[in-house]
């Protein structure tokens, strides 16, 4: 069923007027032993009936948060979405769109995007915002690339090693073919230590990537690290969790230049890792360098206010190699997600929750750490997730809360946080503004028994 | 029945003290925030986001929606784009809560279901590209062309071999140089013959050791079979270089020819064009990609893996290739848009796929049939998937540009085509209708074409003038950028 809408005899007639005997005769451009002469070994067709049951199916042997208890972050978290976020981004008029390449016939999405690049320059204290990039990771590759075209210092990059590891390995990734070094700084306490910093940051590099809170969940000491990258002459960039910014100082406001953020907290599902949202927000200053859209206002002819892609110079179909990045489909309906989400939410709701995270989270944490055996990993301030030490490793302790019905970790590899100290028995716990104190209550039992 | 509402931004709307989403009160003993934060590090206030009730959110963002075309409500001809029907049924399954609620942090034996679904999508996505190794990680389809120029430089680096170019035509993409020149290497571009294929003779005398990659969209972006791609490939290959495929116009031979048959070692598919992932108003995307076996070690991790062991249900892990260059994004891929290729891909079949195909070439052809006698199509009689016309005489006759007839086809309720590109033709007008519409739309498309190049060209140079707004202003938006709400 390929959702063909023409009859046998409307087929009929288009092939007259084509002047065509048959379908076949409409492929003769392909040379004959290119041709595919068998059908395509991929599974029978199902009838809708039946591909419901199947995926029913499929669904069911997954574990997802519904089922379970959920203290897995890492990355990826379980918010609340209020079904106003769904109800918006289901309207077909969105969701079946493209890019908007004509103004008239998309300024829905437009203003749309507009308004997410307002909220997000909001959101992060800095002046402009882009439409979107695809997710967290590539967000910092592509700020990491925008500052070495700022500061025009093209061999050496500077990464605390409490950055996302995902971030770091997909930098290295993008990073290698041109010859940059890529720095990491270990982070043995859990933050980066600011002398040590110092003492890596130099004349050549462009840019220290900074996340707060990091992978560890720790808060680093974010205008100091900005300041000392200044002092260098390097960019300083800050990756942080959007729904932490309710109760923490902006990037903007500690001094970052570019801010960056994985915004699948921002009313986006969790689905395997994506689609999620890339957010990348800088100093004005820095416009022309960006990566990705950019949606600004005008007028029209008549002198309405009007939206519109613009500063398209920047980008591949205009710019080609020369331009600041590859980037062409973003992530238009997850940037609607997150608009609509963070309006639902205010200023007052965005601080309520963040600050649920946090009361939520540290509970967890004295209660967990009391566990005989159970130890915080490190002293440093953390917002919604920490690490758990656990002796005799962090195994056995997950799976006896994974047979009672709770997720948590990921369990941390050496390579995911350089420096820590006997990662082989840490893990990270995550606790949403989701999680009540009951389902922190029975976690803590089952793993007392 | 204007709604004027929706053109003020939402912080002209805000109203102090107005709420929307409600919290549940805090139930575990809570601590004063300055014995868990160091007070530099917390801000006085939150962020000053705008503050709505939830009614009028709702109503902003439905008005808005209106202000669009979109393939729910418009015949969308967008060419290179595939904006075909969208199914409902994909929507509604992508959505179950066991496959859009499972962290990415579940353990492979909490997520059978889905780490099996993404298995048989990856053999599909290798037997139709008749490319069997497929990494499903790029976000979109630009990613997946760097990703695939990444590991064909793993590949070469692992023979000792340092090339440095990727060629492409004049017709390509701009993310296929934007790719190349991420991934590091020079970007060579051919003019190609006069006819808008790959010319031959230029080909041979630009290849040579330091060739990589030859990039090249097939059908190529004219809407053409590039009827020499086996020998390109030969070419190609005899100096020692790979021949990526850009699968943008898959739509056009699913199950009819395969990128691995007529010479591609590396390809991407864009599930959102071909596999219906929809576009989402310009995203999320999905760009797989598949190369040769021999490229396989070398794809970004993790990607998964069935074992089967006798009389017991198979079991699927994730494993990162031997030789991997890395990854190049966080977690597995865009899953929720794989979910909804997957689905279709399951709802059509073999069978279905080729027709998918085949009907998308009879409605592009049908319409190339139809048009070609109101707006020269230069290529010819014939296409595959899609054909670009040209506003080139209409233009130097009656001052009617491609931009003209873009703009008066939305008055007559058709999205436009894609316009100005491939930068190969002067004034093009790229037209892809998919096999989703019906004849009776082609037909009314033919039509207001025909009435739009008879039209007054002051008219027209105005249009349109039926839609929310009409010709903005591009040069002033540029120069004083407003990229965000000020308060003013
Ligand atoms: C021919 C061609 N190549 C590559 C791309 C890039 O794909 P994507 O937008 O998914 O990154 C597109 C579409 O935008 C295209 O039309």
């Amino acid at each position: 069923m390929a959702y063909l809408v023409n009859t046998p005899s409307e087929r009929q007639q288009m092939l007259d007027a084509i002047g065509a005997a048959s379908v076949a005769e409409l492929f003769d451009q392909i040379p004959v032993p290119l041709r595919m002469e068998r059908p395509l070994d991929i599974p029978p067709a199902l009838t809708e009936l039946e591909l419901e049951a199947h995926l029913r199916d499929l669904a069911s042997r997954n574990g997802a948060v519904g089922t379970r208890v959920c203290f897995l972050g890492g990355g990826a978290y379980d918010h609340f979405i209020p079904a106003a976020v769904d109800a918006v981004a289901s309207r077909s008029e969105f969701y079946t769109a493209y890019t908007p390449y004509q103004a008239e016939a998309s300024q829905g999405s437009l203003q749309a995007f507009f308004e997410y690049q307002s909220l997000i320059c909001q959101l992060m204290g800095l002046e402009v915002a882009n439409a979107s990039l695809y997710e967290g990771g590539t967000a910092v590759s592509e700020a990491v690339f925008m500052a070495m075209r700022v500061t025009d210092r093209h061999r050496r990059v500077v990464v605390l090693g409490s950055v996302h590891p995902h971030a770091r390995q997909v930098c290295q990734t993008y990073l290698r073919q041109i010859d940059c070094e890529l720095v990491t700084i270990p982070t043995p306490d859990g933050i980066a230590n600011l002398a040590e910093v110092a003492r890596v940051l130099d004349d050549q590099t462009a840019c220290l990537v900074v996340q707060s809170p990091n992978y560890l969940g720790c808060l680093e000491q974010t205008r100091e690290l900005c300041a000392a990258a200044h002092k260098m002459g390097a960019l300083a960039i800050v990756s942080c969790h959007p729904l932490s910014l309710g109760l923490l100082t902006r990037p903007g406001d500690a001094g970052a230049d570019i801010a960056v953020a994985e915004g699948q907290s921002l009313g986006i599902p969790l689905q395997y890792g994506g689609p999620y949202l890339g957010v990348l927000a800088c100093r004005e200053e820095f416009v022309r360098k960006m990566p990705g859209r950019l949606i600004g206002e005008t007028i029209d002819r008549l002198g309405r206010r009007t939206f519109v892609l613009n500063l398209q110079a920047r980008e591949q179909h205009i710019r080609r190699e020369k331009a600041t990045s590859n980037i062409c489909t973003n992530q238009g309906l997850m940037a609607l997600r997150a608009t609509v989400f963070l309006t639902l939410l205010g200023p007052e709701g965005l601080r309520e929750t963040a600050n649920l995270c946090l009361q939520k989270a540290h509970y967890a944490a004295r209660r967990l750490a009391t566990l005989p055996g159970v130890e915080l990993a490190t002293q440093a301030p953390f917002f919604h997730e920490f690490v758990l030490r656990c002796r005799g490793g962090a195994g056995p302790l997950l799976s006896r809360a994974r047979e009672a019905g709770f997720d948590l970790g990921p369990a941390l590899a050496p390579q995911d946080a350089p420096g820590l100290a006997a990662p082989q028995d840490c893990l990270l716990v995550a606790v949403t503004e989701q999680r009540t104190k009951a389902q922190i209550d029975r976690l803590v039992d089952v793993l007392a028994r | 029945m204007r709604n004027m509402q929706a053109t003020q931004l939402l912080s002209e709307l805000s109203s102090p003290g107005r709420r929307a989403a409600r919290l549940p009160p805090c139930d575990v003993p809570e601590v004063p925030l300055e014995q868990l934060l160091p007070a530099e590090l917390v801000s006085s206030a939150p962020p000053p986001l705008p503050e709505l009730s939830e009614p009028d959110i709702i109503r902003h963002f439905i008005n808005l929606s209106t202000k669009n075309m979109s393939v729910d409500t418009h015949f969308y001809p967008l060419g290179s784009c595939t904006m075909k029907y969208n199914p409902k049924r994909n929507e509604r399954l992508a959505s179950l809560p066991g496959l859009v609620d499972l962290h990415p942090h579940q353990v492979p034996e909490l997520s059978q279901g889905m780490l099996e679904l993404l298995y048989s999508m990856q053999q599909m996505l290798g037997e139709i590209a008749g490319l069997p190794a497929v990494s499903l990680q790029p976000a979109a389809g630009a990613q997946g062309e760097f990703t695939a120029l990444l590991t064909a430089s793993a590949y070469f680096r692992s023979r000792g071999e340092t090339r440095t170019r990727v060629l492409f035509p004049a017709s390509a993409h701009g993310t296929n140089p934007a790719s190349a020149a991420l991934a590091g290497f020079e970007c060579v571009q051919l003019k190609g013959g006069s006819d808008g294929f790959v010319d031959l003779a230029e080909l041979k005398t630009q290849l040579d050791s330091r060739t990589a990659v030859f990039m090249v969209t097939n059908p190529n972006t004219l809407g053409m079979f590039e009827k020499d791609i086996a020998e390109v490939a030969r070419l190609v290959h005899e100096v020692g270089g790979l021949v990526y495929i850009d699968g943008a116009n898959m739509n056009a031979i699913c199950g009819i020819t395969r990128p691995g048959d007529f010479g591609g070692d590396m390809m991407h598919y864009n599930v959102h064009k071909t596999f219906t992932g929809p576009h989402g108003a310009g995203g999320p995307g999905s760009g797989p990609i598949a190369v040769r076996d021999f490229l396989g070690p070398f794809l970004p991790g993790p990607m998964i893996e069935r074992h089967q062991t006798a009389n017991e249900p198979p079991v699927y892990r994730l494993v990162n290739p031997p030789h991997s260059i890395g990854r190049v994004r966080s977690f597995f891929g865009n899953v929720g848009i794989l979910v909804r290729g997957y689905c279709y891909l399951r709802t059509l079949g073999p069978a279905g796929v080729r027709a998918m195909s085949e009907n998308a070439v009879l409605n592009a052809n049908y319409l190339l049939a139809c048009l070609k006698d109101v707006l020269p199509v230069p290529q010819g009689n014939r296409c595959m998937h899609e054909f670009v016309a040209s506003a080139k005489e209409l233009k130097e006759s009656r001052g009617i540009s491609a931009m003209d007839v873009a703009k008066r086809l939305l008055d007559h309720g058709f999205h436009a085509p894609t316009v100005y590109f491939p930068l190969v033709v002067a004034e093009a007008l790229m037209i892809e209708p998919t096999e989703t519409e019906s004849k009776e739309t082609l037909d009314a498309f033919v039509e207001a074409l025909r009435t739009i190049v008879r039209d007054d060209p002051t008219h027209l140079h105005q249009a349109p003038h039926s839609t929310p707004v009409s010709r903005p202003d591009d040069v002033r938006a540029a120069r004083q950028p407003i990229l965000r709400w000020n308060p003013s």
